[in-house]
């Protein structure tokens, strides 16, 4: 039994947040997460110089990580740092790309974007009702709220082809991208696809898709552990120091209770992130993130919501930190995958 | 970073499933399972077959007969031990009374007392509580007033878990009644047929009796007895408070539980089909599942802190809130599963009368009604949240 991070991940983790603490500071960030492109595309390069997407894809794929804990390293620090970049559909798109056995120095260098576009308006997180039809290597169909599809240079798109899945690559440029900004930062896009041409990465993509959907919702529950970490900082910073009746708010035991079990969800939290990044690759990995992101998504709403409460009127106000973190955590459940979806997978394994 | 234990630990869990394999006797664990009440004898028995194998006093440096177990061994020693539906061991003795002497007590005192709480010679009981100091400890009013080498105690002492089998009770007593109340109170040990006790029953909320109050009239007791210096006692609860908060998630009962909970759900049927299948049940089992896997992981990550950097720490608090809240979860799973069925009062009649039903459904509602003593006792929850505002979130 060994709860520390290995020496090269500390280093990492380090590192990363060094960065984003220096160089994507709260003011920067609230400039460039809201306006198109909805990141930095030079901090972009400057992320993926630093290793960052090399820690997300296996030695075999030319990256020196890609496992449940490199994967968690990285994304913690991404969610402390409250960073809108489109890290999430490179990781997603560099399993897929692993699958497939493809080239994907573009994607661990930076220089090429990618999104994965699997999510449809009446099928947001499963693969069972997608509708985007394959056919002779054109596909058309929606994808909805496709996260990074805003500034993406490829897309990998999941369709049904015959009675199967498959995975296409299509060049952004080749199809119609609505984008636009997210709520809480950072951008999306909607990709309309009419007889859009594709280049096929993945026959028979179930097994792969379900791998990057579980690597992705893995790497939320890490960015939720991270974010639900910095606002828990604030939140005990401000009880700390805003006075009310003459003394700090941290005072009054109704606040206390409440922080408490704030920091208890979140020791819950992180314990089951650990454990699912532990299962990566085991048979009962859907299970585990399955488990993980229900958890998780709770957890991350009530700190979002408590730490509002908490801070009181100024919580509600643009400049503060405080707001913006609790979007985030908030809007970090109903990405592949809320609550009640994965409660539900959860539920599955029951029928015997 | 590494979530199983190594070959050791796995060798040593191994050995210890092997060892309650052949050595609980099935009677006890019958009961265990089904949440029978288990009599002295019952608990004795246990007792002394651990003390034979030198695994009785599990947290007990090898110097003073403790198997000299690591913070991890020990952990596995009662996961499994909770699996095999062994009783609890009765922590009085051994998990309070046992640290406090080897930390506080006199040369003496560990010579004469450590050993006959081993052989089972005593049953030592807890005098913390009293009728109006619960929680908040220091406004304990028993009085211990010197008069030349002994001391007369006058009081009353409440909550005393399973005292009608105890010979002997530690106390914490009031010698100085002035300056901070934390700072006049003494440990003093006393033997239970000294003149001037009584000892009363309290029938608890499901109809069983494990708690009792004790009375002191003017209770004479040799100044030997006390434990420490006079006036030290508060340093010495806070110290128990802390022993006994190990194992204080009680994962192991809890696994146990929701095993059971998930057999008695596929058992129980609702609209022709289990009760597990259906969806609002199966939500609140999966709810409640979730949360103890992530408590194991909670609970291991803390052993490992203390394995790895001493005393655990004052996030123990957390274990005590969210273990005993899915404790009582399950509970309440149980008892709901079974509808109108959890209703009959159980009595020694119903258990094993096949007629009236699995003998695990008739304790179903009186474990739910016990269990809610969990988020009381050992400092109540709202207890913990206080200790942790001020240890973990510095406010």
């Amino acid at each position: 039994m060994d709860f520390s991070l290995t020496e090269d991940r500390r280093m990492l983790s380090d590192s990363l947040t060094r960065f984003l603490a220096d160089k994507y500071a709260f003011d920067h960030r609230g400039k460039v997460a809201y306006d198109a492109p909805f990141h930095d595309p030079a901090l972009w390069g400057e992320m993926a110089e630093l290793g960052v997407l090399y820690a997300l894809a296996p030695e075999k794929a030319g990256g020196f990580g890609g496992t449940g804990f490199d994967i968690t390293t990285v994304f913690e620090a991404l969610g402390r740092g409250l960073c809108p970049e489109p890290v999430l559909g490179t990781l997603m798109a560099s399993k897929l790309l692993t699958a497939a056995g493809a080239d994907q120095a573009g994607l661990l260098d930076g220089s090429r974007r990618y999104a994965v576009a699997i999510g449809e308006l009446d099928a947001p997180y499963d693969l069972d009702n997608i509708a985007t039809l394959a056919e002779d290597d054109k596909l058309s169909g929606r994808k909805s709220v496709v996260y990074g599809g805003n500034d993406a240079d490829v897309f990998l798109v999941a369709a049904r082809k015959g009675d199967a899945l498959a995975v296409y690559e299509v060049t952004g440029t080749d199809a119609q991208v609505t984008g636009y900004g997210l709520i809480d930062g950072g951008g999306a896009a909607e990709l309309f696809l009419d007889a859009t041409p594709g280049t096929l990465l993945l026959d028979d993509a179930e097994a792969a898709l379900t791998d990057a959907l579980d690597a992705g919702r893995l790497a939320l529950c890490a960015e939720a552990v991270g974010a639900m970490d910095a606002t828990n900082e604030i939140l005990l910073d401000y009880l700390r120091t805003r006075k009310q009746f003459g003394v700090a708010i941290g005072k009054f035991q109704a606040l206390q209770h409440r922080a408490v079990d704030v920091v208890t969800e979140i020791e819950q939290a992180r314990s089951i992130t650990i454990l699912a990044a532990s299962r990566m690759g085991e048979t009962d990995q859907s299970r585990a993130v399955s488990m993980a992101k229900t958890l998780t998504g709770r957890a991350a709403r009530l700190v979002a919501e408590e730490a509002i409460q908490m801070h009181g009127g100024i919580a509600m106000t643009w400049e503060a930190a405080v707001s913006h973190f609790a979007k985030r955590l908030v809007m970090i459940d109903a990405q592949l995958g809320d609550v009640d979806f994965h409660l539900e997978r959860v539920m599955a394994g029951y029928a015997a | 970073m590494d979530l199983s234990f190594t070959d050791e630990e796995i060798a040593f869990r191994d050995e210890v499933r092997a060892f309650l394999d052949e050595n609980l006797p099935k009677d006890l664990s019958d009961k265990v399972r089904v949440g029978g009440e288990l009599d002295k004898d019952d608990m004795d028995r246990w007792h002394a077959i651990l003390n034979a194998k030198g695994w009785l006093a599990s947290g007990w440096p090898v110097e003073f007969g403790g198997p000299g177990w690591s913070p991890v061994e020990k952990h596995i020693f009662e996961e499994e031990a909770a699996r095999a539906n062994a009783p609890r061991i009765v922590p009085f003795g051994l998990a309070m009374l046992g640290p406090v002497l080897q930390k506080f007590g006199s040369k003496e005192q560990q010579d004469e007392i450590l050993p006959r709480i081993l052989d089972g010679s005593d049953w030592w009981c807890q005098g913390y509580s009293e009728p109006g100091a619960g929680s908040d400890l220091a406004s304990l009013k028993t009085r211990a007033v010197r008069d030349g080498d002994h001391y007369v105690i006058n009081g009353q002492k409440t909550w005393t878990t399973l005292g009608q089998f105890a010979n002997k009770i530690f106390c914490l007593v009031r010698t100085k009644t002035d300056g901070k109340p934390q700072e006049g109170i003494s440990f003093i040990l006393v033997e239970l047929d000294t003149p001037g006790i009584e000892m009363r029953p309290i029938k608890l909320i499901e109809g069983g009796h494990e708690v009792n109050e004790v009375f002191f009239t003017d209770v004479r007791v040799p100044v030997e007895n006390l434990v420490g210096e006079e006036n030290q006692g508060w340093t010495i609860a806070k110290f128990l408070l802390t022993h006994e908060r190990t194992n204080i998630a009680g994962v192991g009962f809890s696994m146990k539980a929701l095993e059971e909970l998930k057999a008695q759900a596929r058992r129980i049927k609702r609209g022709g089909r289990p009760l597990l299948e259906n969806p609002l049940f199966a939500a609140r089992v999966a709810d409640v599942e979730i949360e103890l896997e992530a408590m194991k992981i909670t609970n291991l990550r803390m052993l490992y802190r203390a394995q790895t950097q001493g005393q655990p720490g004052p996030e123990t608090s957390i274990l005590k809130i969210k273990g005993t809240v899915i404790r009582q979860t399950l509970n309440d799973l149980s008892r709901r599963a079974l509808g109108p069925a959890a209703a009959p009062f159980p009595s020694e009649e119903m258990f094993g009368n096949a007629a009236l039903g699995e003998p695990e459904d008739v304790y179903a509602a009186a474990k739910y009604f016990n269990n809610r003593k969990l988020s009381i006792f050992g400092g109540s929850n709202e207890i913990q949240r206080n200790i942790l505002t001020k240890a973990m979130l510095e406010l």
